[in-house]
Order: structure tokens, then C-alpha cells, then sequence
């Protein structure tokens, strides 16, 4: 897993400077600097609090909706600062999100996943029957849903809604997908599935997970870094992080267990 | 090649981020329309009246004189029995209502559960929704005649029938805050009284009053708001004398019904005219003062609250 | 044994306080019951002395005989107008309020003030709205005494109905599913009109029927600014003047004479007829919704 970090991407996915985030006074994220390559798999791990879903909410420019979050420092995507970026939406689109509690929209099943697409400009229905089953497929859903996608996708179960909320952000066909502790609301089988598919996916995306389980980032990261009280305490190869050539002992203490 | 593609998107505006700005701005128009039109009411009673209560109004007759003969000669602008009315038919009406919402609000709020207290609300509710004209129509052809009889004074149409009337138009308003403001004492302050053995009405008297209080009197506020600017009921069943009461079954005229009554018989922009709506402007001020404070209780209990 | 099983049966002090307790909440029934069986009162008054008057025909007829008989069709029609008109004007202006508020307003100045000129709105009285639309509609803007005036006057004065109703439902709409629909790239106003506003739809149209069962039964603003005594035809556009139901049954109580005693009470059956069901239908609406579970 750890070897296909090669050196062809010659600029960062993502490089991510002096990031800096804020909640009214409270201090949420501190001065975190990282790159993640393109086409890896970039997992977070932390315990509770570290700043992992603020440093996530950066990424998407979701601070400019959200009231009282400051955010200072630099985000380039893919060599562009979105700061500069004069029409966020659009740097949105290119941005899949999953979120920790799985949210369907109270639209059908089909519009869940219809949605993005939709808003991008694809009216043809045949296409979009295309995209809605190609989604719910690798997001491990479709068998279960494939005979009621006029059913609310607000009513699934958790763990539905969660592959549903994944084949969502599929369907926005992003170049980075952030993915917000997505195993919370599902069954191990599940999550073992969509594992599988996002180590599929990295050949056409880049993927950063933050995940509680610190067993999954080693599983798929290609690299991880390790948040902690609101400071990005050490990135490492994923292998290193877990094999004990750490620099900080915080991090192995973590990775071995002994809180968080 | 993906990459280069995407960054040359971001800075595109098409047509949903267009279309997005406009709706903002529509959305906008409309969300400040509503000072518009406080601040257009505003300024169009004032300068309707102004030149009338700048040049020729004495104030001291305004507030002074019992005398409203805007049709004598000369004209006489005194909106004291007015006011008196106003004032005198609020009271009546506050005096008769306030226990019986606080009681119904106790009620509701504290002991009815269940369906009843569903039905109850939705009684309430409907009581609110009874047009003006149609209390109006109440007060004139079943209370009036009523009164005649069972008081046997000369005219039933008078201070305690729109007082009635006037009452039970604003016990809804009353009742709904005043629950709100019971609702809004936290539960565990309940919990403890009862853990201590006291009954739910201690608990309710000790308690619960106390701390709704300044939102029980937002309530009265907002009631007696209610009751100031009530119209065509008031005109209908308050008989139609411009006196100062003396007693329960005086007719009066209060400010609202002079200028319902009177406006139609006026030229746009003669004295007669412009001195109404100095009447108006007066209403106005004094039912902004009102709202604003029972808004500004209202407000600081949710902040208190959150 | 024998200790703590009477430390469970009440003293008589206990006794006493639960039997006063019983009469207390007797006595908040009974004052409950003054506010709320007026409305009943009124209700049977109504149908009892004005029920034999409704008839098709009373529906159908011009008033006759200087308004002493017939019907009250062209009341009927005026008030159709009036309040639809009134509702055009008011929905969408109420509804943008309401998202505006709802969707985009931070917590500044600026929407402090909205939110005291909405309840400021609301407080005002219904003649003072009435002098606002003689000197602004049909006076200044020189629509003249007309529909337009009159449904001008009333839209100013349900505004905050609608606003009020609209903002409760858009904000029912839980914040999770407005992020997962940016996080997807729709913009604020497709967040809006795909997510939020389906969704409160329902809330909305309550908002509608309450705004209409007010402008129904509104006298006060209507009777200078466009409604009339009588007119012997129903209007063909904005700028005629028109009857309207409140305003007639105001008028056949206090300026016409030789009213047969039972008219009145006709009329205003049918006036809190048409109120009281537009009322039952927003309440019936709040609790279907209430009932349905949609996430």
C-alpha cells in the first residue's frame, strides 16, 4: 500500500499552510501545515477534538457559510490558493465530502444522487439512471435499494444513509474525497466493502480520511498524519506511524492505544 | 490534464452562481421590506399631520380639553374624553381578562395534558381568529340588548360591553405568551419543588409565577396593545359619546373608533383630516412603545434561555 | 415495620393541601372555560339567529331594497378580491422575508432591526394601517379609493403573518442537510429551492391560510382605501372599488335601517364561516405534519 507514493505528481494535491481556525474565541485548529500527493490515500487520526472535521471544513471553503469560523492560512488545491477562488461552488463540485452522521437528504433516493449531477448541468435521463446506479454500486448500496429509488433517502437506516451520503459525493465525480469518520454508523461487513472501493478509487482520486480507528488508517493510508489537540503533532508514512519510528512519543502512545 | 481543467473552472461564474446572486438580492428587498413599511407608516401619518399640528393644533387643547368638535365653530381638538375612552375601555377590559388568561395559561401550560390541553389551545386559537366586525356584531345585537335588560340602564351600548368585548379579543395573545413564559421556567426548578413534597399548585405559586414574571407581564403588555388599538369592535359596541366616563355603563368613543368614524366624512387634507391622523400618530406611538417593550422582554427570556 | 408504611399514608395536613390542590385546578378550569366557551357562544348565537337566513340564493342574490333583503354576492366576490390580490402581494414579499432571515441573515444589527419592525408590524392597529394606505396608496401612489389600494393596506398588515409562519418552517428544516448540500456545490439558492424550501412547503402554506383568514375578516383598513357601501356591479379590475363581506356587514349593523334582525347574523355567519375554516384547515394541516416523519 505504502509504495505507490512515487514522485510523479510534481505539485501537492493539497498543500496546506499555516492553517489556523477559530470558532468565535476558541481556537479549533493551530497553525497546521501538510501536503497530501494526489492520488494517495491521506488518513488523520486523533483523538476527539483534535480539530480533524474543522481542518476538513477548511478544505471546502465551508467556513464561508458557517457563522463565526475564521479561518487563516493558505489552502492550495492542486497548486490554486481556494482563497482566490472566485467561484467556491465550483471548487465545491470538485470536492467530495462524506460526513460522520450519515445525512440523506428528505429527497428520494434517486435525487440524493441525481442531485449533484443535476446541478452540474446533466438533464438527460439515461445518463443520469447511469451515474445514480454506477454510484450506489460502488458505494455498496445498490442491491439493497435498486427497487424503491423513490423512497425518501432520509428514512434508510444509518448505515444506508451512510453509503448513500457516499455515493452522493461519488456522484459529484470529485477529485478530492474527504471522508469524516464515515465507519461510525456501519456494520463492520459494510465498512470492510467500502474500503475496498476506496482503494479502487484512489487510482482516480485522492482520498483524505479521518478516521477514529486507528486499525483503518493503517489499512489504507499511504501516509498518516496524527492530530492532537488541535496541532498536527507528525505526519509520517503510515507503515513508519505504525511500525515505531515515530518522532513524537504522543503519537505512539496514540497509535498503541493508551488513550484517546 | 483533469487538474488544469478544474482550476480554470473556479473561476468561472456561470449560471447558477448568477442566478444565485440574484435571489440574494430579491431575498434581501424582502427581508428589509418590513422596516420599509414600519418606517413608511411612520413618516406617512407624520406628514400627513404635521403641517396641521405644527401651524394650528394647540397642544394644550390636544391634551387638555374634553371638547372634540372638529365640525364646530370654531373647530375644537380636544382628545382628552378620547383618550379617556382609550383608556378607560383598555382598563375595563384588562381588569376583567387579565386573571382569566393567567388562569387559563396556568391551566394549560401547568395542569391540562393530553387531548385537552390540544383542544383547549386550538379553542384558544379560534377565539383569535374571530373577526373584528363580527365581535362587533356580537356587542351590538346580543350584548347590548342584554345589558338593557338585565342592568336595565338607558343604552348597553356602553363602557363594560366593549370592555367585554375587547377583553376576550385580547385574552388569546395573553393566554399564548403567558404560557410561553411558564413553558420557558426550566423543568428542573419544577423537579426540585416537587422533590421537596409540594403539590403542584405550590409549585406552581412558588415557583413557576415567580420566575415566568417578566414574561407574564410582556403578555399584559402585548394584551393591552391589543385592547389600545382595537377598532371596529370598540366602535360598534361602545356606544359613541365623547365623555369622560363616570361609571361602567357610560358610552364612550376611544381613539381608534373617532378616526373610524370620522375619516370618511373628511377632504383629503383639510384640518379635520390632517387632525386624525394626529390621532394616529399618536396611537402609533403608543403601541410601538408597548410593543417594543413587551418585544424586548420577550427577547432578553429566549436569550436567558439559549 | 410499621414505621416507614405510615410515613407513606398522607397526614391530614397532605390531605388538606391535595384537596385544595383539586379545587384550585377546578378553579383554572372554570376561568379557562369563561375564555374559551365564548367562542362556542358566539358560534351557536350565530347559527341559531342567522343559520335560517343562509340559503343558494342568499349566496347567489344582489342586496335588494336598499340592502335590507336579498344576498350578498357581490360582497362575496369583492372579499375573493381583495384578499387575493392582497395575497400576491404579500406571499411572495412574506416568503423572501422569511428566507432572507431564515437562510442568510447573520445575527448584526441589521436583522435585530427586521425582527422589531415585524413585531412593530404586527402591533400596529388596523385603522392606524388604514391611514398609512389612504395617505400612501391612495393618496401618494394615486391609486385612488380601489382594490389595489384596499389589497395594498391589507398586504402591509398580514405581512407579518406570513413572514412569521414561513420563517418557523424554514427553520424547522434541520442545518445538516443545508452543509451536505453545499459540501455537493449547490449554491445558497439551490440549497434553498431543492432542499429547504420542499420542505417546508407545508409550513408555508399555513402561514397562506392564516395570512387569508386575516384579510377576510379585516374591516378597519378596507372601509377608506376601497371597499364601499354598494356598488351594483362586481368589479372587473384592480382600480374598481368593490363591496367586501366584513365591510357590508358592518355597514347593514350600523348605517342602514330597517335591517331585518336575523341579516346580520347571516352575514357574519358566513364571515366566521369562511374565517373559522380556513383556520381549522391550517390547524389540521399542522398536525398532519406533525404526524409525518420525513427524516
Amino acid at each position: 500500500m505504502v509504495t505507490n507514493t512515487g514522485p510523479e505528481a510534481t505539485e501537492p494535491m493539497l498543500d496546506v499552510r499555516g492553517l489556523t481556525i477559530r470558532y468565535g474565541g476558541s481556537v479549533a485548529l493551530c497553525d497546521v501545515t501538510l501536503e497530501v500527493k494526489a492520488n494517495e490515500i491521506f488518513g488523520i487520526i486523533g483523538p476527539a477534538n483534535a480539530g480533524k472535521t474543522s481542518f476538513l471544513r477548511a478544505l471546502n471553503r465551508m467556513s464561508d457559510f458557517v457563522q463565526g469560523m475564521e479561518v487563516k492560512g493558505s489552502v492550495r488545491l492542486a497548486g490554486r490558493d481556494i482563497a482566490s477562488v472566485r467561484n467556491v461552488y465550483a471548487l465545491r463540485r470538485s470536492i467530495g465530502v462524506v460526513f460522520p452522521l450519515p445525512v440523506g437528504l428528505p429527497l428520494s433516493i434517486y435525487d440524493n444522487v441525481a442531485l449533484a449531477p443535476r446541478m452540474r448541468g446533466v438533464k438527460a435521463r439515461a445518463q443520469l439512471d447511469e451515474i445514480v446506479e454506477r454510484c450506489l454500486r460502488r458505494a455498496a448500496l445498490w442491491d439493497e435499494v435498486k427497487d424503491r429509488l423513490r423512497n425518501l433517502g432520509s428514512l434508510l437506516s444509518g448505515g444506508q444513509q451512510q453509503r448513500l451520503t457516499i455515493a452522493r459525493a461519488l456522484s459529484q465525480d470529485p477529485e478530492l474525497l474527504l471522508l469524516d469518520e464515515f465507519s461510525i454508523a456501519i456494520d463492520p461487513v459494510t465498512t470492510m466493502r467500502i474500503e475496498e472501493v476506496l482503494k479502487e478509487l484512489r487510482h482516480e482520486m485522492t482520498i483524505v480520511l479521518v478516521t477514529n480507528l486507528v486499525q483503518q488508517a493503517r489499512r489504507l493510508a499511504d501516509r498518516t498524519a496524527f492530530f492532537l489537540g488541535s496541532r498536527c503533532i507528525e505526519v509520517a508514512n503510515t507503515e513508519e506511524l505504525f511500525t515505531g519510528t515515530v518522532k513524537d512519543q504522543r503519537t505512539r502512545d496514540y497509535v498503541e492505544g493508551r488513550y484517546g | 490534464m483533469r487538474r488544469a481543467a478544474a482550476a480554470a473552472e473556479f473561476d468561472r461564474r456561470d449560471a447558477s452562481w448568477w442566478m444565485d446572486r440574484i435571489a440574494q438580492g430579491c431575498v434581501f428587498a424582502g427581508g428589509i421590506s418590513a422596516i420599509v413599511f414600519i418606517v413608511g407608516i411612520l413618516a406617512f401619518i407624520a406628514t400627513q399631520g404635521m403641517e396641521f399640528a405644527a401651524n394650528r393644533l394647540s397642544w394644550t387643547e390636544f391634551f387638555g380639553s374634553i371638547a372634540w368638535r372638529p365640525n364646530g365653530h370654531p373647530p375644537q381638538y380636544g382628545a382628552l374624553a378620547l383618550i379617556a375612552g382609550t383608556a378607560s375601555i383598555t382598563a375595563v377590559a384588562m381588569a376583567l381578562v387579565v386573571p382569566l388568561s393567567l388562569g387559563a395559561a396556568i391551566y394549560i401550560g401547568e395542569f391540562a395534558r393530553g387531548k385537552t390541553r390540544e383542544w383547549l389551545k386550538i379553542l384558544i386559537e379560534l377565539l383569535a381568529a374571530i373577526p373584528s366586525v363580527v365581535w362587533g356584531v356580537i356587542g351590538l345585537n346580543v350584548m347590548g340588548p342584554l345589558m338593557t335588560d338585565v342592568f336595565g340602564v338607558p343604552s348597553g351600548l356602553n363602557l363594560l360591553n366593549a370592555g367585554i368585548i375587547l377583553g376576550l379579543m385580547a385574552a388569546p395573545i395573553m393566554t399564548t405568551i403567558a404560557e410561553d413564559a411558564l413553558k420557558a421556567v426550566p423543568d428542573t426548578y419544577r423537579e426540585a419543588a416537587e422533590a421537596l413534597g409540594a403539590t403542584k399548585w405550590q409549585v406552581v405559586l412558588r415557583v413557576v409565577l415567580p420566575h415566568a414574571r417578566p414574561g407574564l407581564s410582556a403578555a399584559g403588555l402585548l394584551g393591552v396593545g391589543r385592547a389600545v388599538g382595537e377598532t371596529i369592535a370598540v366602535l360598534m359596541a361602545s356606544g359613541h359619546a365623547i365623555t369622560v366616563p363616570e361609571s361602567l355603563f357610560d358610552s364612550v368613543r376611544s381613539l381608534t373608533a373617532t378616526i373610524a368614524s370620522e375619516l370618511g366624512e373628511t377632504a383629503h387634507g383639510d384640518d379635520h383630516y390632517q387632525a386624525l391622523f394626529v390621532l394616529g400618530m399618536l396611537l402609533f406611538a403608543i403601541t410601538f412603545a408597548i410593543n417594543l417593550t413587551a418585544d424586548s422582554i420577550v427577547r432578553g427570556i429566549r436569550r436567558k434561555k439559549a | 415495620m410499621s414505621a416507614p408504611a405510615s410515613s407513606f399514608r398522607a397526614t391530614d395536613r397532605e390531605l388538606a393541601s391535595l384537596g385544595r390542590q383539586r379545587l384550585v385546578r377546578s378553579f383554572l378550569l372554570f376561568m379557562t372555560a369563561m375564555l374559551v366557551l365564548p367562542v362556542l357562544g358566539i358560534l351557536a348565537v350565530l347559527i341559531w339567529q342567522g343559520g335560517p337566513g343562509l340559503s343558494l340564493e342568499f349566496f347567489l342574490d344582489d342586496p335588494k331594497k336598499n340592502m335590507t333583503a336579498g344576498g350578498i354576492f357581490p360582497a362575496l366576490v369583492g372579499t375573493v378580491w381583495l384578499t387575493a390580490v392582497a395575497l400576491l402581494l404579500a406571499f411572495p414579499l412574506g416568503v423572501a422575508a422569511a428566507i432572507y432571515l431564515s437562510e442568510y441573515a447573520k445575527d448584526s444589527l441589521l436583522t435585530r432591526t427586521i425582527n422589531v419592525a415585524i413585531v412593530n408590524l404586527a402591533g400596529v392597529p388596523s385603522i392606524v394601517h388604514a391611514l398609512f394606505g389612504v395617505g400612501a396608496f391612495v393618496h401618494f401612489m394615486q391609486f385612488g379609493q380601489s382594490i389595489l389600494a384596499a389589497s395594498c393596506t391589507l398586504a402591509v398588515m398580514t405581512l407579518p403573518v406570513i413572514i412569521v409562519a414561513a420563517r418557523e418552517s424554514l427553520q424547522a428544516v434541520p442545518q445538516p442537510f443545508r452543509e451536505a448540500c453545499w459540501s455537493l456545490g449547490a449554491t445558497r439558492w439551490q440549497t434553498i429551492w431543492r432542499v429547504v424550501l420542499p420542505n417546508s412547503g407545508s409550513g408555508i402554506l399555513t402561514g397562506v391560510i392564516l395570512c387569508i383568514s386575516r384579510a377576510v375578516g379585516e374591516t378597519a383598513p378596507i372601509m377608506f382605501t376601497g371597499a364601499v357601501l354598494y356598488v351594483p356591479f362586481t368589479p372587473e379590475g384592480v382600480l374598481d372599488q368593490t363591496m367586501a363581506l366584513s365591510l357590508h356587514l358592518y355597514n347593514i349593523s350600523t348605517a342602514v335601517s330597517n335591517v331585518p334582525p336575523g341579516l346580520p347574523f347571516s352575514v357574519a355567519l358566513t364571515l366566521i364561516g369562511v374565517v373559522l375554516l380556513m383556520n381549522a384547515t391550517a390547524i389540521a394541516f399542522r398536525m398532519r405534519l406533525r404526524g409525518r416523519k420525513k427524516w
